[in-house]
């Protein structure tokens, strides 16, 4: 696990280890925001970016501070405060630098901090003891693989909207269904990398 | 003294009935499904974190409500963030230390309960703003709710996923398994199943 490639790791985290579709992660804002298309697209696009620059400082973290000193136990709390502090940088940095993405991206960002994915990512490259630039790709790739799976839903339900859905299974009900579907076809791309 | 006594013992079951039932976080307010899910394909490891759950939830909503008079309100979010945080990390040295093998299953879903949206909701919503006593009673209330929907799931993925309630085998020979409730598909489909389910049979009360 840990002598993979940084692009086989990449490849993996989008289409085999989903994060969402394989690991439930982020479960609260794909059903929240996959309404439409265009505010899907805002909202990962963001995930995409915080992941792989939280993934890279919670690893410089984990291995520089919280290691040398035995306090592993208190990773949770770090990578928490160092995933807040992130969005709130990039927050004011997009700011003051892109006003327009920052219109499309703006309202998403505070969201992110509370998204499990973001820190299920720091807490899986724990976990794989992966290196600093395996921590890199796999964040990366799995901002990827969570915006393509929250686009593709988007695009789902915006055809759904004409199909007759069970009044009690609208809204979230059948959004999970899809989700089960979604995954299944995922399945389909195990055995494109050897793990 | 006794009616005011009534009442709030009253208010109390009435706190508790709304997570259970009424306001489910599951079906209801589809809060905090991330972190659970995964875990739902052995009864054994629902059990555990749903017991990890509630324990965190309720503590934490205590203790937010215990300091919402002091807590400034700007870094409130912040503050609540740490103490389930802390409550979390109870948990995980706890798992860790009595129950290796169910934590090292469980992996980083324990330290996931941190993000679960189910915690801070009830934090914002109700323990910021309500005395302890109450608040533990909400916090309660929701981690159950929670962990009986997580648990009706997780008793048909292990029973139709690998034949086993518990580990012990109680299908017959010969029953062909349905592999893919063992896999991720199945928990997103016992959990729609689930939600249309709950949400069916609800609503001629609410009418």
């Amino acid at each position: 696990m840990t002598n993979q490639g940084a692009f086989t790791i990449f490849i993996a985290a989008i289409f085999i280890n989903n994060i969402l579709l394989s690991n439930f992660l982020g479960m609260c804002p794909f059903i929240a925001v996959s309404r439409e298309v265009r505010t899907a697209a805002g909202l990962g696009a963001a995930v995409a970016f915080v992941m792989t620059l939280t993934s890279g400082l919670n690893y410089l973290v984990y291995a520089y501070l919280l290691e040398p000193l035995g306090l592993e136990y208190l990773r949770y709390i770090a990578f928490i405060v160092v995933i807040a502090a992130t969005v709130q940088l990039v927050e004011m940095v997009i700011e003051r630098t892109s006003p327009v993405l920052y219109y499309a991206l703006g309202i998403f960002l505070p969201l992110i901090t509370v998204n499990c994915a973001i820190l299920g990512v720091s807490l899986f490259m724990v976990i794989r003891q992966y290196s600093f630039v395996q921590s890199l790709a796999y964040g990366a790739g799995s901002g990827v693989g969570w915006a393509l799976a929250i686009l593709a839903m988007a695009g789902l339900r915006k055809k759904m909207k004409r199909s007759r859905v069970p009044a009690a299974l609208e809204g979230p009900g059948i959004t999970v269904i899809l989700a089960g579907i979604m995954a299944l076809a995922f399945i389909g791309f195990s055995g494109m990398v050897p793990m | 003294m006794r009616p005011a006594l009534w009442l709030r013992r009253s208010r109390a079951v009435s706190t508790l009935r709304r997570g259970v039932w009424d306001d489910n976080p599951v079906y209801r307010q589809i809060l905090g499904i991330c972190s659970t899910l995964a875990v739902t394909n052995l009864l054994v490891n629902t059990v555990v974190m749903g017991l990890g759950l509630i324990f965190a939830t309720a503590m934490s909503c205590w203790t937010v409500s215990l300091l919402r008079n002091v807590t400034p309100k700007r870094v409130r979010m912040m503050a609540q963030v740490l103490i389930i945080a802390s409550y979390v990390i109870l948990v995980d040295l706890a798992l860790k230390a009595y129950l290796p093998e169910i934590s090292e299953a469980l992996g980083p879903y324990v330290g996931l309960i941190i993000t679960n949206c189910i915690i801070m909701g009830r934090c914002e919503a109700f323990a910021a703003k309500n005395p302890p006593g109450l608040a533990f009673l909400d916090g309660l209330g929701c981690a159950v709710g929670y962990t009986l929907v997580l648990l009706a799931i997780a008793f048909f993925r292990e029973l139709l996923g690998f034949g086993t309630l518990f580990g012990y085998p109680v299908l017959p020979e010969g029953v062909t398994l349905w592999t893919i409730m063992a896999m991720p598909p199945g928990a997103f489909f016992m959990l729609g199943l689930a939600i249309w389910f709950f949400r069916t049979i609800q609503k001629p009360r609410e009418a």
